[in-house]
């Protein structure tokens, strides 16, 4: 509780700015989103808004379906055979079911960074350059600057531009990690979605990536999934509060962390359950 | 709360039981690791009294014809008499060599499609019907394929190559090329089934489709497994026996034309093991050599195989 009050101080300083959140352009508009694993209800009746260029936090206890939230965004969910889905998802006036619009086409729009690092075995350079590359970039020189400039995005370029030829696993999570995020930055999406990006890493790597999704909101909009309701405050600008499938409380996260309006959201912020 | 610190309690004193009841069949533990150290040494020590015999035979055998007519000429005619018979081992591999070639043309594009489809396509439940299937075509008795070859595939491919001859190279090739298809699969198929899926969401997460998915991260990844599967395919198409045997004639040449009739070394070792080649003679030793050769060409593959899993093998 103490430190959540504290943080508030930093969260407090952006609020200027908050009044314009309702008013952002969405990214993302959810209507009445259901999700089901078999028979397990995952998400229910979801409403939800993503505006752009600004962070959006989800937090709740393990299990209420924050990551199945985030997946159905660029319908990685539904690489599990028994998902079934209704409702509507609109990303930028279309409907992201329509079968028009191509999973990989919305993929390459909204990104996706992993709870665990995920590079490929390959080199660091081939790991920036493998989603250029499979969207038909084969210049050299091109991919060269895109390389550069996702790493720097990363704030990694610093740390691996003398060793960009070897393989990516012999880096430490927290480097795995933001080339991760190169890697997505790559092919310049516009939505980024992160699930629980730093859960793996020690608390240096993880205020690295804080920081750097700070910077990255000027260009891209951004959700975030976090157990850290620390993090939560310290990065997003809006904060939803998932419980049991259902979204119980999504406002700015100033509001949400000092004064929630619903009960649950409250025991759950000052650790009374979950 | 209590229920469970009796059940604990009782465990503890099954486990302390159970342990007394140990101590007294320690005789087991003592005699059985000798038991199986003498398998061991038993399975060890038949393997190479085989490459020994190999070896004095072949020894006795290279007295009698130099080795370097043996790997210079270009003939092989044991049975024309002693003083003209020409002992060129070129002719055998050569013939041995085509039929691997045709057969890996054939079993690496299927196979390697085959485990594609299996580890990425496929639902579960599919794979968990055709993995088994696999695996007893695997275990179908080569003389089985040899027939198969004889009887079905050669007057098939005469409809579309008038000029095959009945015993020729292509037929077994292609056969024993469909024989290694299922090890490939299954082999590819598990190398890519060990590349955890993670790596597979962050390549659909940058919009890459499925077969890209396929081809430009999951194969990679699990390449080295892949080439290894490729490789022992290929020491199992050397070894052949029985399909080239019956499908493939018994004509050594160096002339590689794949409608006519060939020779493997393989076959020739059954031609003279099945032939009334007296003991002692130069072609019984012959056959020594022979052997000796083939068994070279695969314990290298087999090292090959086993150097590039090694080599290459991916830390997930
Ligand atoms: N592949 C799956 N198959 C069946 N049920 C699943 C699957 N993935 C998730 N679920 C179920 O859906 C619900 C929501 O899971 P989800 O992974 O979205 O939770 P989460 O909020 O991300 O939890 P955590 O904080 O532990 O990551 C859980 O009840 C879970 O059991
Ligand atoms: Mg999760």
């Amino acid at each position: 509780m103490m430190e959540v009050t504290i943080n508030h101080k930093n969260v407090k300083k952006e609020n200027v700015k908050k009044e314009n959140v309702q008013d952002a352009p969405a990214a993302f508009k959810v209507n009445n989103l259901n999700l089901w694993y078999g028979q397990d209800h995952a998400l229910k009746d979801i409403k939800f808004d993503i505006p752009e260029k600004q962070v959006t936090a989800i937090i709740g206890p393990s299990g209420c379906g924050k990551s199945t939230f985030i997946k159905t965004l660029n319908r990685m969910v539904e690489m599990v055979p028994i998902v079934r889905m209704s409702g509507e998802i609109i990303y930028r006036d279309r409907n992201i079911f329509d079968s028009k619009y191509s999973v990989e086409e919305l993929r390459t729009q909204v990104g996706m960074v992993f709870q665990k690092p995920n590079p490929f075995p390959k080199s660091i350079y081939e790991n920036i350059a493998y989603g250029p590359k499979i969207h038909g970039i084969k210049n050299k020189k091109v991919l060269d600057e895109v390389v550069e400039k996702s790493l720097r995005g990363a704030a990694i370029w610093d740390e691996v531009k003398d060793r960009l030829h070897e393989n990516a696993f012999g880096l430490s999570g927290g480097q795995q990690q933001r080339i991760c995020i190169a890697r997505c930055l790559a092919i310049e999406p516009d939505v980024i979605l992160m699930d629980e990006p730093t859960s793996a890493l020690d608390p240096i790597s993880t205020l690295k990536v804080e920081e750097l999704v700070q910077e990255l909101k000027k260009e891209y909009s951004i959700v975030i999934v976090t157990h850290n309701m620390q993090q939560a405050a310290r990065i997003s600008d809006r904060t939803a509060f998932f419980l049991n499938g259902e979204v119980v409380e999504y406002t700015d996260t100033s509001t949400l962390f000092s004064n929630p309006s619903d009960k649950r959201t409250e025991d759950y912020i000052t650790g009374r359950f979950g | 709360m209590d229920g469970n610190r009796n059940n604990s309690s009782s465990i503890r004193q099954m486990i302390k039981d159970n342990k007394s009841k140990r101590s007294r069949s320690a005789l087991t533990e003592k005699t059985m690791p000798k038991l199986f150290l003498a398998c061991a040494i038993i399975s060890i020590l038949t393997t190479v009294g085989i490459v020994f015999t190999l070896l004095a035979e072949t020894f006795t055998f290279f007295e009698r014809v130099s080795i370097v007519e043996f790997v210079t000429n270009k003939h092989w005619f044991p049975f024309t008499g002693e003083e003209h018979a020409d002992y060129g081992i070129i002719a055998l591999v050569a013939g041995t060599l085509t039929v691997t070639a045709i057969a890996m043309a054939v079993a690496i594009p299927v196979g390697l499609a085959a485990a594609i489809y299996l580890s990425e396509y496929a639902s579960a439940k599919t794979r968990k019907i055709i993995k088994p299937i696999l695996e007893v075509l695997a275990g179908v008795p080569t003389i089985v394929y040899g027939f198969f070859a004889l009887t079905f595939v050669t007057p098939l491919l005469k409809e579309f190559i008038p000029t095959l001859k009945i015993f020729n190279a292509l037929s077994p090739g292609i056969v024993v090329g469909i024989m290694i298809i299922p090890m490939i699969a299954s082999l590819s198929e598990d190398a890519m089934n060990a590349v955890p899926n993670s790596m597979r969401e962050g390549a659909l997460a940058l919009g890459a489709t499925k077969f890209e998915v396929a081809i430009k991260v999951v194969l990679p990844a699990a390449l080295s497994g892949v080439i290894a599967s490729f490789v022992l395919g290929i020491s199992r198409a050397i070894g052949e026996t029985m399909i080239v045997t019956i499908a493939g004639g018994s004509r050594p040449t160096s002339d590689i034309n794949v409608t006519e009739s060939i020779q493997t070394m393989t076959a020739y070792i059954v031609q003279v093991s099945q032939g009334d080649a007296g003991f002692g003679t130069t072609i019984y030793y012959s056959i020594y050599a022979v052997g000796m050769t083939l068994f070279l060409f695969t314990l290298i593959m087999n090292l090959l195989a086993q150097f590039i899993s090694r080599r290459f093998r991916e830390e997930y």
